[in-house]
Formats: structure tokens, C-alpha cells, sequence
């Protein structure tokens, strides 16, 4: 539906179930996919998969130097960074009252400030060619809350209002800057939930069942394409109708 | 005018889209040529790959007109 031949994507956590399915539907829509992640062989085993056009750059965005690194690496592999995918993400879930600095901070640092810091770095690129997309992952709690999960929200509500306020910085240079907030997603995440868990959460779903990670990789897929020129600073939320907002 | 204050002219009046007549030394990016502070961040960028020199954050923002580019620029290359 959409052609992305010729565009160049970098992908964070391609190693997990919702960044796989992004980078193999940029890559099916006919980009250069740059797959980022901390465990290796995942991200080989994709690549493999995938065949021509995928390259493997892994990296820890915990570690600063990683963060730093990245950018250059993958822009070294495709020759340029014109589509970048902010997907990874950790969680540190603890109750407030017992969440410790250090999981506030880890949290923070990978989920938020990696992705001030790569976004930051590949600018230069996408201004000169006066083109560029960032699509950012969120979350459905960023806009909701979750009990046990402040850091984690924290961060994704921080990701809308950063994308919100570079969106503006770079919209006169045909760069545009979007967010995707899934819901509950059939991952290896949720796969660790009980019946009971699922139950709960199943009932708040309108939909009434979880989504597929395909679900959320053809909403990436839009808002990379040129079709997608005027939306920025926009959140697309896809949660079966969890929480319409 | 020396190589390198041409050579600046010559970008400013691309990146820009003012007349050359209009690039003086004394001309300032903002009050003078147009330009919004995003328009410096990229001249700053290209004055640095024109003349493969880097220009720190601190030093760019002391660079407010056409002169203060070319003098800059005679200082690092």
C-alpha cells in the first residue's frame, strides 16, 4: 500500500514482538532496515529472514556510549538515517512508594532520553535532505496511568510532548514527528499474564481481544510513508478502543 | 573579497533566497536576511561542511552577521 523503496529505517528493540513486526513491514514496503537491539541473535535470525535490504547494528540504549554510537553505525550500513523508529523500551514496574531512584532513572534513560538523543542525532541528515520521519512508541498508559508503572508512564506521556515540540522545531523541513501508543498487544510481554490477568484486561477492551503486533507495525508503516507528509505531532492510538482519547 | 567570503556569500544566498546585493558583511542572519533560528542552526551546518571545520555551540552564537561568519571561518581554517 505504501512504497518506501529507496528510504532508509532505523529500528530500536527489533529484537522484541512489536519492533520485529515494524521492521518487516518497512522492509515489505520496500525500505533499507537498520534492526537495533540488545540481544544479537534475535536481530540476526530477522535478518536472515528478511534477506537483503536488513542490517544488524546492536546496541544497549542504556549504555550512553551506545546511544551515541548508533546513529553513525546505521547510517555507516545504509548510508543515511531517513526513517528513525524510537521502539525500544524496558519497564521497572514497582509501587510508587516502593520504586527505587535507580528504576525511575533506568527507566527514564532508555525510554526517554535515548530518544531525545538519537532523534537529536540523525536531524542533520533528514534537514539537509529535507526529509525525515520519527515515529515514536508510546504507550496507552502514557495518557492513562497505570498503577506500579510511574516511571513507565512518565516516559511515554514525556515522548508525546517532546515529538509534539520537535514537530514544530522541523515541520518546515518536511520532517515530521509522530507518535504510536499501542494497547495490549499479543507480545512475549503479555504472554507472561495469567487467564486471570488476561480476563481483566480483555474486558476493558471494546474490541475484545489483544491486538497483533502486525496492528501496530502497518501504523508505523502510515506514518512513515510521504502519503503520512501532513500529519506531525500527532498520537495514533491503537488499542481496540481501550481508551479513546 | 577574499575566497572565503565569497564562498559564504554564496550559501547564504542559496540557503536563504535573499539577493547577493543584500548578503553585506555587516548584514545580520535574523534582523537583516530573514532568517529564523532554525535557518542559523543549518548555515551553521553548512558553513562547516563547506569548509570541513567544526563549529562548537558556543561559537555559533556568537556568530549573528555575515562578517562574524567570515571572520570565524578565516580563524579555524
Amino acid at each position: 500500500m505504501f512504497d518506501l523503496t529507496g528510504k532508509n529505517a532505523l529500528v530500536t528493540g527489533a529484537s522484541g514482538g512489536i519492533g520485529g513486526a515494524i521492521a518487516e513491514a518497512l522492509h515489505a514496503a520496500g525500505a533499507t532496515v537498520a534492526l537495533s537491539g540488545t540481544r544479537e541473535a534475535p536481530l540476526q535470525d530477522l535478518a536472515v529472514k528478511l534477506g537483503e535490504r536488513a542490517h544488524v547494528v546492536p546496541a544497549n540504549l542504556a549504555d550512553a556510549d551506545a546511544v551515541a554510537a548508533l546513529p553513525k553505525v546505521a547510517a555507516d550500513a545504509m548510508g543515511s538515517v531517513d526513517i528513525l523508529i524510537n521502539n525500544a523500551g524496558i519497564t521497572r514496574d514497582n509501587l510508587f512508594m516502593r520504586m527505587s531512584d535507580e528504576e525511575w532513572s533506568q527507566v527514564l534513560d532508555v525510554n526517554l532520553t535515548s530518544v531525545f538523543q538519537l532523534s537529536r542525532a540523525v536531524l542533520r541528515g533528514m534537514m539537509k535532505a529535507r526529509w525525515g520521519r520519527i515515529v515514536n512508541i508510546t504507550s496507552v498508559v502514557g495518557a492513562t496511568g497505570n498503577p506500579g508503572q510511574g516511571n513507565y508512564a512518565a516516559a511515554k506521556a514525556g515522548l508525546v510532548g517532546m515529538s509534539k515540540s520537535l514537530a514544530y522545531e522541523v515541520a518546515s523541513r518536511g520532517i515530521t514527528v509522530n507518535c504510536v501508543a499501542p494497547g495490549f498487544i499479543e507480545t512475549a510481554m503479555t504472554d507472561k499474564l495469567n487467564d486471570d490477568q488476561k480476563s481483566k484486561i480483555l474486558g476493558q477492551i471494546p474490541a475484545g481481544r489483544m491486538g497483533q503486533p502486525a496492528e501496530i507495525a502497518a501504523a508505523v508503516t502510515y506514518l512513515a510513508s510521504a502519503e503520512a507528509g501532513y500529519v506531525t505531532g500527532a498520537t495514533l492510538h491503537v488499542n481496540g478502543g481501550m481508551a479513546m482519547v | 573579497m577574499s575566497d572565503i567570503a565569497d564562498r559564504v556569500k554564496k550559501i547564504v544566498v542559496e540557503h536563504l533566497g535573499v539577493d547577493e546585493d543584500k548578503v553585506a558583511e555587516s548584514a545580520s542572519f535574523i534582523d537583516d536576511l530573514g532568517a529564523d533560528s532554525l535557518d542559523t542552526v543549518e548555515l551553521v551546518m553548512a558553513f562547516e561542511e563547506e569548509f570541513g571545520i567544526e563549529i562548537p555551540d558556543d561559537a555559533a552564537e556568537t556568530i549573528q552577521t555575515v562578517g562574524d561568519a567570515v571572520t570565524f571561518i578565516k580563524g579555524a581554517v
